[in-house]
């Protein structure tokens, strides 16, 4: 499980352009959106890509992704206990 | 012709060279233009982490029209009545490349709403305005090369209409390694008359 929240914070930093962000800066409890990291609307459609073409996880439903984009301890959770590839 | 309208002020970005009002104030060798763009960035201590999601025809304008309209005083926290009409060549084709790429095999089929948000070339001018404020009249056109003629007259219809108070134009193109920036600001006061003759010859400077 370690191991892929060091992926996804890696993933996250590098796909979504966070220049000011190291992966060592990033909690395992922080927000990714709002007062945390300050994800955006389209950082949350990259998201929703991310999980399909790295863990074989189709959301269907956009909105979906508010609760299992809440942290990085959240999201590992989900994909750990979904993915397909 | 003479214009009652001024140039007040101008900025290019081309050959690894910023310059502003034919001063050079940002210069690297580094040929690849991401790299050269994000150096000249942040030599310019502008903090705007968006300027990193950008595309790369975005950053090259959001980069000359920053230091350009950093040298105003604009207050950045009321609205600005500044036009912005900028044009180019290429569109935004290096990006419209980058979204094809993905969508091209289709059991490899993840195309980026990052970068597919960014395939039209005037969303460069949305985030100039977003960061100054900008809420006034706007438009990119494509031609075949600089057109002065044709910036020259739809500025000053602007301008003569009271559209606007000023006008931010010029020519913002890239295209794989080549890419070249040129904007000036048309106002109704400054030494420069804003003409075909002049625009031209700041272009060619």
């Amino acid at each position: 499980m370690d191991d892929l929240k060091q992926e996804l914070k890696e993933n996250i930093v590098e796909q979504l352009n966070l220049e000011d962000i190291a992966v060592e800066d990033i909690d395992d409890n922080d927000m990714l959106f709002g007062d945390g990291l300050g994800l955006d609307s389209i950082d949350a459609l990259e998201l929703i890509v991310m999980l399909d073409k790295n863990y074989g996880i189709k959301l269907t439903d956009p909105k979906e992704g508010r609760a299992i984009f809440e942290s990085i301890d959240v999201m590992a959770k989900y994909i750990f206990e979904n993915r397909t590839k | 012709m003479n214009s009652k309208y001024h140039i007040t002020s101008f900025c290019s970005i081309k050959n690894n060279t910023v310059s502003l009002n034919g001063s050079v104030i940002y210069n690297d060798e580094n040929n690849d233009f991401l790299e050269f763009i994000k150096a000249a960035y942040k030599s310019f201590e502008t903090d705007y982490t968006k300027f990193f999601k950008m595309d790369a025809l975005s950053k090259l304008a959001f980069l000359a029209a920053d230091v350009l309209l950093k040298n105003e005083d604009l207050n950045q926290e009321e609205e600005n009545n500044i036009a912005i009409v900028f044009s180019n060549k290429a569109s935004s084709i290096d990006t419209d490349r980058k979204h094809q790429k993905s969508i091209q095999d289709k059991d490899d089929y993840f195309p980026s709403p990052a970068v597919f948000v960014y395939t039209l070339p005037n969303i460069c001018i949305g985030e100039i305005s977003i960061k100054y404020k900008l809420f006034s009249e706007n438009s990119f056109f494509i031609f075949d090369a600089f057109n002065a003629q044709h910036l020259l007259d739809y500025t000053n219809s602007l301008l003569s209409t009271d559209k606007t108070e000023k006008v931010l134009c010029g020519w913002v193109e890239l295209d794989g390694d080549h890419y070249e920036a040129f904007l000036y600001l048309v106002t109704k006061k400054g030494l420069t008359t804003h003409n075909k003759e002049n625009i031209l010859k700041l272009y060619n400077t």
